[in-house]
């Protein structure tokens, strides 16, 4: 019976207008498109100079920020009131003013003075853009004692420097961190959500109740729909993994059989609460908003965009029944640190229990009787 | 013997009563139309009669398992054509043969052997491999009768099996109805057509939730002096 089934779902997703495309392009623009954009690096910071003292010393400052990745040394202004404009136009992010006096100050006292402003209406890159000047400007401060210039009065005297080592992702490259994670956003509108839409699509056409006339069970009835959406969504992710290798040469540092045992439960996990949604929807369109509004809720708390640990208490209470923070957790962990199934028991208990439930939840919440 | 046996059935959806204690029963290769003004409670009694609907009150027995209790061995003994057509659309027509039969447990070979003589007999040779969504109406119902029966049940339920379809396309389908009939299938059908109520070999009419009349249709034009059908029908619906 079974077998008739699943024959009659794959004849049916073949034969669809939109799905079988869905299915190939969306890997392709998770992995393609949104790796460059999903990005919180701050780069690009466009930064306007206000040079009053035309030295060398000043230029050879003005020269280092715009060799730098992050900044576009964009215009120059020739007043701060002028720089202030192009702030308000949107032309610049930062203004970095040099004072009149700033060679011969440097030469005479050892110091001299640099003026930061930050426009800081995004803060990530007010914030960013700036701790990353002045690092430029305290390098070129450092690069100055340095050479030991005889003229220069105070000598660097007991400095230190911090070297940060970066471990897992040692280049902090975003990428490496949002890839995997992408995956688990495939993985759940594929899995989860489309053989909920396709079971109320049943509902709509009233083809369901010509099924529900004869001996087929609801577990058999159920199982059927999700076998080829598990099948679908098995072939996608290895697509895609195949992709993320090919494209950012990322694979992970794990085993693929830990990735493919989380796959399997989160699967599990994921269909059942998909069945949950059907079967409180009696329209496509209804299960469709439903399912919307629930994708929102949790992918922004998964910690795919931002970080679980920085949010607040009461919000990181509510992702702990968040099944997609699992996932990508172990994503991350699995492609990036290398952990294995023992390292990663406690998501593997959550989503294990995910499972239970929300197949539980749908088992009981299924009628084929009213 | 009785194929269909309902006591005291009764379907209420909360304040509303859409059938009212009804008792009836069926027997073996009869045609039995069940006949009732839109809202009267037909389709309503025929959903509880399959299983799909679970009654408020009262019991019935179809095929000689109790609705209730024996439901799946029930829904194996029956066929069942809805008002709205739902075959899927999306599969050709030897695929939609093929799901059903698969689903009573038919094997590959019995399907691949039943599928050739069931598009012969219908003329949908030249179908076979035709999306049902591109068949004409009266074609999808000639197709939906032919799976509800495909599997030999001994019951089938047909709700306004002819409804929109063109009165040559009706003949063929009644024709089809009674060559069932003869092979021992007892059908259940509802229709507002009461020339096809002529056809049946017994019929009730139900208004209200409740059944007013059943016998032959001869009997009851001379019970009620009426030349047709259709008349006692209007007398039966007016007098309530």
């Amino acid at each position: 019976m079974l077998k008739f089934l699943i024959e009659k779902e794959f004849k049916q997703l073949a034969r669809h207008s939109f799905l079988p495309k869905l299915i190939i392009v969306m890997p392709c623009v998770m992995l393609l498109v949104m790796p460059w954009v999903a990005n919180h690096e701050v780069k690009n910071v466009n930064v306007c100079l206000v040079d009053n003292d035309h030295s060398a010393l000043s230029s050879r400052l003005a020269q280092k920020v715009s060799s730098s990745a992050y900044f576009n040394l964009s215009a120059t202004a020739s007043g701060y009131s002028e720089a202030m404009q192009s702030i308000e136009s949107g032309k610049a992010d930062l203004i970095l003013e040099v004072q009149p006096d700033f060679e011969r100050r440097l030469v005479r006292e050892g110091e001299a003075e640099v003026m930061l402003s930050v426009n800081a209406v995004n803060g990530v890159k007010g914030g960013l853009g700036s701790s990353y000047l002045l690092n430029i400007v305290n390098d070129y401060a450092a690069e100055l004692r340095s050479e030991q210039l005889p003229y220069m009065g105070a000598a660097a005297s007991g400095s230190f420097q911090l070297q940060a080592s970066y471990f897992f992702n040692p280049s902090l490259n975003y990428k490496a961190y949002m890839v995997p994670a992408l995956m688990v956003l495939l993985i759940t509108l594929l899995c989860g959500f489309l053989p909920a839409l396709n079971i109320v699509s049943e509902k709509e056409s009233g083809t369901i109740e010509q099924l529900n006339v004869t001996p087929v069970g609801k577990l058999t009835f159920v199982i059927a729909k999700l076998i080829p959406y598990w099948i679908v969504g098995f072939i996608t992710i290895s697509f895609s993994f195949a992709l993320a290798a090919l494209l950012y040469n990322l694979t992970p540092v794990g085993s693929f059989g830990t990735i493919y045992v989380f796959i399997g439960v989160y699967i599990l996990a994921l269909s059942g609460f998909g069945l949950v949604i059907s079967n409180y929807s009696n329209a496509t369109q209804q299960a469709m908003l439903v399912a919307f509004f629930f994708i929102m809720i949790l992918v922004f708390m998964s910690g795919l965009f931002t970080p679980v640990s920085s949010m607040p208490q009461w919000a990181q209470n509510i992702t702990i029944f968040n099944p997609l923070k699992y996932f990508m957790q172990v994503m991350r962990m699995v492609y990036l640190k290398g952990s294995s199934v023992a390292e990663l028991t406690p998501q593997l208990l959550a989503l294990c229990g995910f499972a239970v439930f929300s197949n539980t939840w749908a088992m009981l919440s299924y009628k084929k009787v009213r | 013997m009785s194929v269909i046996y309902a006591e005291n059935l009764t379907k209420r959806f909360g304040n509303f009563t859409a059938v009212n204690c009804i008792t009836f029963s069926v027997e073996r290769g009869e045609i039995f139309g069940f006949l009732g003004a839109n809202g009267a409670g037909k389709t309503t009694a025929m959903r509880v009669l399959c299983g799909l609907s679970k009654p408020t009150s009262g019991r019935c027995v179809v095929a000689g398992y109790d609705v209730a209790r024996e439901t799946e061995k029930v829904k194996r003994s029956i066929g069942y054509m809805s008002q709205k057509f739902s075959l899927y659309e999306d599969l050709k027509v030897w695929e939609n043969i093929r799901l059903f039969a698969g689903i009573y447990g038919m094997g590959d070979k019995m399907i691949a052997l039943k599928t050739e003589q069931t598009l012969t007999h219908l003329g949908f040779e030249a179908e076979r491999n035709t999306l049902v969504k591109a068949l004409p109406l009266g074609w999808k119902q000639k197709l939906a009768f032919s799976v509800a029966i495909f599997h030999e049940p001994e019951v089938v339920f047909l709700d306004e099996p002819t409804g929109g379809v063109d009165p040559a396309t009706r003949r063929k389908f009644w024709e089809m109805i009674y060559q069932a009939a003869e092979r021992g299938i007892t059908v259940f059908v509802t229709t507002h057509y009461m020339d096809e109520a002529e056809y049946c070999n017994r019929v009730s009419i139900m208004v209200d939730g409740r059944i007013e009349a059943l016998n032959t249709p001869k009997n009851l034009r001379q019970r009620l002096n009426a030349p047709n059908m259709d008349a006692v029908f209007q007398r039966l619906v007016q007098a309530s």
